[in-house]
Parts: C-alpha cells; sequence; structure tokens
C-alpha cells in the first residue's frame, strides 16, 4: 500500500473546556486529543484503537469537524481545511462522512427512515425528487435492503437493520472517507460477521476509504489495513495490522493484545492483565503518559515524552513512542 | 390506532375529553340554545332572587336576570380569553425556550435569567400587578396573563431542547451539515411538540381560573360582562341566602378546569414516539 494520503492530520489538539467561566475563575482544559498526527491513505482501512476515554471518538469528531481543534492542520485531498468553525467544516469537507456507533438513536424518532434518507440528500442541495429516490434506491439494494423499509420508524429496525440504514444515510451522499464508530457495537456474533462483510464489499466496490474506531482488536484485525494505538490523547503505536498483531511494540499494546480473551482453555487464569484504570485525562502523568501502568517504566520515562520512531530499520511505516520498545 | 386505544383505557382522561367536548360544544351552540335570551343582559328588577325553578334552572340573580343563560354565554368568553392568553404565551416562550435551549452566550443566557425572575414571582399577584397597572377590563387582564405565562413554556422548551441538543440523532444532523434553522424548526420543534401540548391543554384549565380568580378580584372583566368570575364577585353579598347566584358559575369553573386537567394529564402520559407504528 502506497497510495497518496488521502487525509492528513498534523500535531493535531482537541481540547474539552478551556476558556473562563461567567463568574470566576478559568476552567480546567482537558486535552482529549493531544498532538496526533495520522495520515489516511486513498483506500485503505485504518483501525482506531483505544480504551474508553482515550480519545478515539474525540479525535474521529475532530476529522469530521463537528468539534474544533486548538491546534495543527489538516489536509484533505491537498486542501487546508483546518481551523473551521463547525458548520463552516462541515461544508469544507463534503467527503467525510460518519457512522455512528448506535445508527438507530442518530435518526429522528419521528420520522420514518424514508424520510430521514431522503432529507439528508436534501440537505445536500439535491433537488430533483425522481433522483433522490433513485439513489436511496441503490443504496438500500446495496446495503442488502430493500425499499419496504423506508415505511419504517427507526424503532422498528433491528441492531444490524440500523446499521445498514446508518450506512445507505451516509452512502447516498457519496462519500470518499467513512469514518465508523464501534461499528460492531451490540451486535451479535452472526451480525457482526455479516455487517463486517457488507463492509469490506463496499469498501471495495465503491473505492472508499475507512477510518474504523473501535476497542475491539479481532474486528480490527479482520477489516484494516493499519492499526493505530491510542493512549490518552495521543497515538502510541501505528503499523500494518500484521506486524502490530505479530510483533507489538509498545508494552500498551502488548498489555491490550494479551487482555483480549482467546478460546485457549486456562487462558483466563494467567492472563496479564493492565494494572488500575487509565488516568485522569485532566492530570495526564508526566514524560510518557502509559508510565503509571507500565512494569518497565523508569527515570526517563518520568521525565521525558517518547516520540513516534521507526521501530526497526526494516519494518515499513510501523512506529511506536515508547523509550523500551521491543524491536 | 394503538394510540386511541391506550387512551380510551385511561378512564380521567377520557372524561376530561368528554367535558372539553362539551364545553366546547356550549361555547359554539350554546347561544342558539339559551332558554331566556333576554334575560342575559336586560334585567328584569320584578324577578330578582328567584331560586332555581323549572323556568330558570340555575335561578335568577340579583337584577333579575337568568344564571343559566349567562353561564351558557359566559363560556364562550372563557373558552376564547384562555386560548389567547395560552396562544400568546406559547408564540412568545417557545421561540425563545428553543433558542436559549439550542445556543450557549449571553442571549440565552439573558432569556433564562429573565424566565426565573418571573418564575420567581407567584404568577397571580404578578398578573395583578400588571393588569391594575394597564387600567381595568378583559383586554389587559388577559395582556397581563399572557405576559407571566410565557415563562412556564419558554422553561419546559429550554430543558426538552438542552436534552435533544445533545442527542444522536440531532449531532447526525450537524454531522450531515444540516442548518441550524432545519435542526430547529423541522426536528427540534416536533420533538418538544408533546411537552407544549399537555403544558397547553392544563394552561387552559389554569388560565380559566385565573382569570375568573382577576374578575373576582376586579380587575378582569366589567359588567355587564357575564364573566364566571365576575359573576361570582357579584353575588358575594347576597351569600348565604342566594347560594344559588354564586353556586352555578362557581361549577362552571370548577367542571371546565377539571376537564382540562384530567386531559392533560393523560396527554402527558400518552405521548410516546415509540407508540407510533407504520402501517405495513
Amino acid at each position: 500500500m502506497s497510495a497518496a494520503p488521502i487525509l492528513s492530520l498534523s500535531d493535531i489538539t482537541t481540547v474539552y473546556g478551556g476558556g473562563k467561566r461567567a463568574f470566576g475563575g478559568p476552567r480546567a482544559e482537558v486535552r482529549a486529543v493531544d498532538g496526533v498526527s495520522l495520515e489516511l491513505r486513498e483506500g485503505e482501512a485504518l483501525g482506531l484503537v483505544g480504551e474508553s476515554g482515550c480519545g478515539k471518538t474525540t479525535l474521529a469528531k475532530t476529522i469530521l469537524g463537528l468539534l474544533t481543534e486548538k491546534s495543527g492542520s489538516i489536509r484533505l485531498g491537498g486542501q487546508v481545511v483546518s481551523g473551521l468553525r463547525p458548520e463552516a467544516a462541515r461544508r469544507a469537507r463534503p467527503s467525510i462522512h460518519y457512522v455512528h456507533q448506535d445508527p438507530g438513536a442518530a435518526l429522528d424518532p419521528w420520522w420514518t427512515v424514508g424520510h430521514a434518507l431522503d432529507e439528508t440528500l436534501r440537505i445536500h442541495g439535491v433537488r430533483d425528487r425522481r433522483e433522490r429516490a433513485a439513489r436511496i434506491a441503490e443504496m438500500l439494494m446495496a446495503v442488502g435492503l430493500d425499499t419496504s423499509f423506508l415505511s419504517r420508524y427507526p424503532h422498528e429496525l433491528s441492531g444490524g437493520q440500523q446499521r445498514r440504514i446508518g450506512l445507505a444515510r451516509i452512502l447516498t451522499l457519496r462519500p470518499r472517507i467513512v469514518i465508523l464508530d464501534e461499528p460492531t457495537s451490540g451486535l451479535d456474533l452472526s451480525v457482526q460477521a455479516t455487517v463486517l462483510g457488507l463492509f469490506n464489499d463496499l469498501r471495495h466496490r465503491l473505492g472508499l476509504t475507512y477510518l474504523f474506531v473501535s476497542h475491539d482488536l479481532s474486528v480490527v484485525r479482520r477489516m484494516c489495513d493499519r492499526v493505530a494505538i491510542m493512549y490518552l490523547g495521543r497515538i502510541v503505536e501505528i503499523g500494518p495490522t500484521a506486524q502490530i498483531f505479530a510483533a507489538p511494540a509498545h508494552h500498551y499494546t502488548r498489555a491490550l493484545l494479551a487482555a483480549s480473551p482467546t478460546l485457549t482453555p486456562g487462558s483466563l487464569d494467567d492472563m496479564p492483565s493492565l494494572r488500575d484504570d487509565p488516568p485522569s485525562p485532566t492530570a495526564v502523568p508526566s514524560g510518557c503518559a502509559f508510565r503509571t501502568r507500565c512494569a518497565h517504566a523508569d527515570e526517563q520515562c518520568r521525565v521525558e515524552r517518547p516520540d513516534l520512531a521507526a521501530v526497526t530499520d526494516t519494518a515499513h511505516g510501523h512506529l511506536a513512542a515508547c523509550h523500551h520498545a521491543f524491536p | 390506532m394503538l394510540i386511541v386505544r391506550k387512551f380510551l383505557r385511561d378512564v380521567a382522561a377520557v372524561l376530561g375529553f368528554v367535558i372539553i367536548c362539551v364545553v366546547i360544544g356550549i361555547a359554539i351552540f350554546g347561544p342558539f340554545l339559551l332558554p331566556h335570551p333576554d334575560l342575559v343582559f336586560d334585567s328584569d328588577i320584578l324577578r330578582r332572587f328567584e331560586p332555581p325553578s323549572a323556568e330558570f334552572w340555575f335561578g335568577t340573580d340579583n337584577l333579575g336576570r337568568d344564571i343559566f343563560s349567562r353561564v351558557i354565554i359566559g363560556t364562550r368568553g372563557a373558552l376564547m380569553v384562555a386560548l389567547t392568553v395560552v396562544a400568546i404565551a406559547i408564540a412568545i416562550g417557545v421561540p425563545l425556550g428553543i433558542y436559549a435551549g439550542y445556543t450557549t452566550g449571553w442571549p440565552a443566557e439573558v432569556i433564562m435569567r429573565v424566565t426565573d425572575v418571573f418564575l420567581a414571582v407567584p404568577q397571580l399577584i404578578l398578573a395583578l400587578a400588571i393588569a391594575q397597572l394597564a387600567g381595568r377590563g378583559l383586554g389587559s387582564a388577559m395582556a397581563a396573563l399572557a405576559l407571566t405565562y410565557w415563562p412556564f413554556f419558554c422553561r419546559t422548551v429550554y430543558a426538552e431542547t438542552r436534552r435533544l441538543r445533545h442527542t444522536v440523532f440531532i449531532e447526525a444532523l450537524q454531522g450531515l451539515g444540516a442548518s441550524k434553522t432545519r435542526i430547529l424548526f423541522v426536528h427540534v420543534l416536533p420533538n418538544v411538540a408533546s411537552p407544549i401540548i399537555v403544558r397547553a391543554t392544563v394552561g387552559m384549565g389554569f388560565t380559566i381560573l385565573t382569570t375568573a380568580l382577576l374578575g373576582f378580584l376586579g380587575v378582569g372583566a366589567t359588567p355587564p360582562n357575564p364573566d364566571w368570575g365576575l359573576a361570582i364577585a357579584e353575588s358575594r353579598e347576597y351569600l348565604p341566602d342566594v347560594w344559588w347566584a354564586a353556586t352555578f358559575p362557581g361549577l362552571a369553573i370548577l367542571i371546565t378546569v377539571l376537564g382540562f386537567n384530567l386531559f392533560g394529564d393523560g396527554l402527558r402520559d400518552l405521548i410516546d414516539p415509540k407508540l407510533r407504528r407504520s402501517r405495513s
């Protein structure tokens, strides 16, 4: 995979809070995304993995434009699209779309599915009623549903159908980059498999680029070409899926991989698990953010924040931010 | 229809609905069915204080007017006043509440603090003061009630909009690039409609009660208006001997207010989008 980057982030920081209250002192600042640089290549599926609260969704929403980054720049197809307020940012990034974690809740409960899909196209200025209907029918077909679903209300759909509708909704807008936020959460395994198969199929058929936000490593391993591991707002390791899973370099990645349950009998008993909860994002430890939970942390980890660096000379594009990375 | 069936199971709400229908029917057709149309406004001193009888069902008042006819005529006035007051209060309160709930910043803050000030003072006392200042008359009483009732709508709508602002479907619309106007009027407004309808229904009864109270206290309707509150005030000095002159207008108020309250409570239980079903 050596395609050109379709989207590149450099040193993106997104902050919650901050500023001053109307009365009283300044508000505490939470750096939910802290200096993230990332490239998304045309046609690939990049997995974004991390524990709850590590900033995956914040990063996804910053890329989408719903949250405004505090610093850093975003380039989309060669154009700088950063530093905009949400409404302007959405207009500048029409080729990026987002499928919500709970696509059923992403539909207005008072509206039928057909009405919602139709509105989506109307917002984007498709005036011709027949064209809208044709596009909707085409995409419903593509996600494996038929037009009888148009008269349903969101709460009348099953989890898998909601995923398909959520995807069809944004596919009618002909996006190039699709952000999938926890696309398998809440689905049982058989449905998960068909939905993932559908995602893969559509990616190749429509030439989409996926940013796949998840905490489910097995799903990411199946779906993604590359994986980025996030911890407390920073990317700590990024590289091709096969290499990350075969030879993780960062201690956090190792712990994550070790923590995912396997089917080997007895493996749960001697599983090395992560100690404690992650530290609060309002008080990120100095130096390496992971040092408070890392068995190999030393003085250097406390003082100096590690940057992303190539793990080995031979590994292409496998970077890790650790002073004591596994080779 | 599931909603209708569920509603029919709620006896109190059905009773309220029937009362409202009857009251509205009386307001529309009552003036054509009066037993003594000539004795609504014109007095007949020879027949004053006649107790309820076959001829005068509710008796006659101190000027010999037929109380039954006056109660019937008063229905239309009471409903018109309540409807106008609630409509004006909605027209002021709902847009302000939606705007304040959806945006942040000082205009939203100002709106809500003004609302808080209004809500901190009892509505009746505030309305009384405003009506007194504006001069006696039904018009100023209505203006005073509307001006003091909109904060209730504003508060309700504000809270609902605040809740909706962070729901996934509104966020999804923002993500799709929908304009603020579209989100507010096409999506937020229908979703806050149910609490508005419930509050408006209960508010109708409440406003009828307050209007009557203002009339009783002498800042609302002026004689010879057949206003229910005014009728009670006028007959007060002849109590308890002439009990019928105050009782029947009072019962009219009681039953009407009860009807709106029962129906409003029933609606509150009923309204839930999850009950909607597509036709298939």
